[in-house]
């Protein structure tokens, strides 16, 4: 793969926060002391007629309106590809047909909920509203299903002449999975407030879900949020030091060192153990400011989209909210950024962000 | 975007056998896999057929040959057999350094013991053995088929309902033109559920009497299940490695259908559209194919609007066609892969294995598929279809080396 960067062109995101609407940046963000952080959903009817909206669910409503608005932004009518991530896919349809199944014993079933719990539900609904006939996939690899999606694209871009595509990282939290998660030990025993989510020396993490949606694109237009220059996964690293040296041989080859990086954004989700690997990652960035955003986010498969849309808008405004301030000075010009993830200790990725002046 | 795709290895498990040998022998005997149901308890009984893997999960766990294996999901366990089976077949040694990835694809993941966790976590929250759901998401079966393989330089997985395993072979394709990697195992693997066969019965699509691909009285598709996985490898690393070459990846395409979540098109647009961009990708023309394994679910409206698509690109000149769901059912996700092993087991024998079960020709079409197998004839290039949900239409051209 050339080192060509792609150019995010477009953003649209529904998250915990809001995130939607361009005026604000991350101010008065949402407390809770609930361990979960549940999106901040529009008006749908904004977005997708009302008969259409009665039949879908919330995953497919919240990945159609980010959508929209993400093309919007971006001023692209029809993309040359649709390519979606999500750890889960329309898990509440997914649990609405396998309870009937059991309570029902197999009758009186409707098709609805399992036509729709297919993991590719939401790109495919989002080309059936555009009439958009190209390009259409899904990936649904846990921590690195947003990211296939986002390598995706820019395979596409660089080697079959593709020019705008939408990508997009989606998953929703249901009280089933939540309750399921729960019990495997995901969240944090004792009700914490988000906002304070590393003050905690606990295990486990809060929950979180969203939508966000980027046109990457081959050129830069008067849109541009960033540039991407390269990505990273890891699957199941052996230690810190594997991170560390395949980070350095990324940085390498894009003519950068660690000191090159102005801005490290991390997936930090207040689990004391797992959060233990971004401590020894740091040590070799030892002058990049720290920016964390799970607080704001919540943990879920797809939680480095939101990363991503937090590293473009600070590149492109400049300024880094007060509220995902980590550590650092934050008093000199943004150009370079680091934005590393990992979901459960299984899936490590890494996306380098550039400041496109 | 010159450089080529070769396939070094194949490994399958199916309905029809649980090893390319074991398939090959069925697609030549025209055996059918179709089977009344055996592998869980349901209501449909004696009433609807499957195409069962004619091996339990304990047997599947000892053909692994890992006692610790025995909470896997079915999935996982197809898949591993599949996947250890094309890399033994290939010859390739996993560890000589040149970069891998695996690439599977599935639509059910880990549901077969989620069914048995809900049942008892719908009584009580409490309830249900957390071993039988912590495999439920599609990652864990392709996490499970890496380590076993022993393969961590890439790793993903794609779910685009019944094109998935055709989608991921894509992927790996441009995995390696783009110089990421140097070599992919990609392919697809899903099990039967309950949750699959209720949902295809809900939507009245599963023929009673076992599918009839392309017949005028077709009444729906059978499910099946499977695993297959096909071992790319660079040309680069053909040549350096001196590597044995079974069939070339020389087109593919994916195209969405926009019409309909469930339904395809009346006039197949979006199956139109991959077979096109199938052909651009491999410079070829359909007068170059030699055989086409159609998607050829057995539904009144797959059959109808793909052999519509069919009669516009080829025009009065259709090369011979036949749907091998007759012999492995609809394997899901896993479809594409297997039919891109079986257009394989087709190029290497210069054979083409017949549509099963079929009997009369459908009133719309012209056309007709391969009713009795064909032996001697020269096969050279295999167009493989493979269409799913949410109008996700995918094409794959398999060529003699």
């Amino acid at each position: 793969m050339s080192n060509a960067p792609v150019y995010i062109n477009g953003l649209g995101i529904i998250s915990p926060q809001k995130t939607l609407e361009k005026s604000a940046f991350l101010e008065n963000v949402t407390g809770s002391e609930t361990n979960i952080l549940k999106c901040r959903e529009p008006n749908y009817k904004d977005f997708v007629s009302g008969d259409l909206v009665r039949r879908m669910s919330r995953l497919i409503k919240m990945g159609i309106s980010a959508s929209k608005v993400c093309l919007q932004d971006a001023e692209c009518q029809n993309p040359d590809a649709i390519i979606t991530g999500t750890g889960l896919g329309c898990i509440e349809d997914t649990e609405k047909f396998l309870t009937t199944m059991i309570n029902n014993n197999e009758e009186f079933l409707t098709p609805t909920s399992f036509i729709q719990s297919t993991h590719n539900t939401v790109g495919a609904q989002i080309a059936l509203l555009l009439k958009c006939h190209n390009y259409n996939i899904t990936y649904v690899h846990r921590g690195f299903s947003f990211e296939t999606a986002l390598l995706d694209a820019r395979l596409q871009i660089q080697e079959s002449d593709f020019i705008n595509v939408l990508i997009g990282g989606m998953d929703e939290l249901t009280t089933n999975s939540f309750n399921i998660t729960y019990r495997l030990g995901h969240w944090k025993r004792k009700p914490v407030n988000n906002l304070r989510l590393l003050e905690f020396k606990t295990k486990g993490s809060i929950a979180g879900e969203g939508a966000a949606f980027f046109l990457v694109s081959k050129d830069r237009s008067s849109k541009t949020y960033s540039a991407i220059s390269d990505q990273l996964m890891i699957l199941k690293p052996k230690s810190a030091h594997e991170i560390i040296t395949k980070c350095s041989a990324m940085l390498e080859r894009n003519n950068l060192s660690t000191n090159g990086i102005d801005l490290v954004i991390l997936g930090l989700n207040g689990d004391f153990q797992k959060d233990k690997i971004y401590e020894e990652f740091l040590t070799v960035f030892p002058d990049s400011d720290q920016v964390y955003f799970k607080h704001l986010s919540g943990e879920y498969q797809t939680a480095s989209a939101f990363g991503l849309w937090l590293g473009s808008v600070i590149l492109q405004r400049q300024s880094v909210p007060e509220v995902v301030r980590l550590k650092g000075k934050f008093d000199q010009p943004i150009r370079k950024i680091l934005l590393y993830n990992h979901y459960q200790n299984l899936n490590h990725s890494m996306i380098l962000l550039s400041q496109v002046s | 975007m010159t450089k080529r795709i070769y396939i070094t290895g194949i490994g399958i498990i199916s309905a029809i056998g649980n090893n390319v040998e074991e398939v090959e022998q069925s697609l030549l005997a025209e055996r059918s896999g179709l089977n009344g149901i055996t592998l869980f308890p349901t209501i449909h009984k004696d009433k609807l057929p499957l195409a069962e893997v004619k091996l339990s999960n304990e047997q599947m766990v000892e053909l692994c040959g890992k006692e610790s294996d025995r909470f896997l999901t079915r999935t996982s366990l197809l898949g591993m057999i599949a996947g250890k089976e094309a890399v033994t077949n290939s010859g390739v040694n996993l560890e000589d350094g040149f970069k891998t990835g695996l690439i599977s694809a599935t639509t059910v993941g880990g549901m077969d013991r989620t069914e048995g966790f809900y049942k008892e976590y719908l009584s009580d929250p409490s309830k249900g053995r957390l071993r039988d759901i912590v495999n439920h998401d599609c990652g864990d079966s392709t996490e499970r088929i890496a380590d076993y393989l022993g393969i961590s330089d890439f790793i993903t997985t794609v779910s685009t309902a019944c094109s998935s395993s055709a989608n991921s072979l894509m992927l790996g394709a441009m995995l390696i033109k783009s110089g990421m990697a140097e070599r992919v195992i990609a392919g697809g693997t899903d099990s039967l559920t309950r949750f699959t066969l209720n949902g295809f019965n809900t939507l009245m699509i599963i023929d009673k009497n076992g599918c009839k691909p392309f017949d005028e009285n077709r009444a729906g598709l059978t499910i099946g299940e499977g695993a297959a996985f096909l071992v790319l490898e660079s040309e680069e690393l053909v040549r350096t490695l001196k590597r044995p070459v079974l069939a070339e990846l020389t087109g593919y395409g994916n195209a969405n259908d926009a019409y309909h979540q469930t339904a395809s098109s009346p006039e197949g647009k979006g199956a139109i559209l991959a077979i096109e961009k199938a052909f651009l990708v491999s410079g070829l023309k359909p007068s170059d194919i030699s055989y086409i394994n159609v998607h050829g679910t057995g539904t009144l409206n797959n059959d109808l609007s793909e052999g519509l698509a069919v009669e516009k690109i080829f025009g009065s000149d259709v090369p011979p066609f036949s749907s091998t769901k007759s012999y492995t059912g609809h394997t899901l996700g896993a479809a594409g892969a297997i039919e891109a092993v079986i257009s394989i087991l087709a190029v290497k024998n210069n054979c083409i294995f017949p549509n099963l079960n079929w009997a009369a020709p459908m009133k719309e079409l012209s056309i007709r598929p391969v009713k009795n197998i064909i032996k001697n004839y020269e096969v050279n290039h295999v167009l493989s279809n493979s269409f799913g949900f949410g109008g996700n239409n995918s094409s794959l051209i398999l060529s003699k080396p």
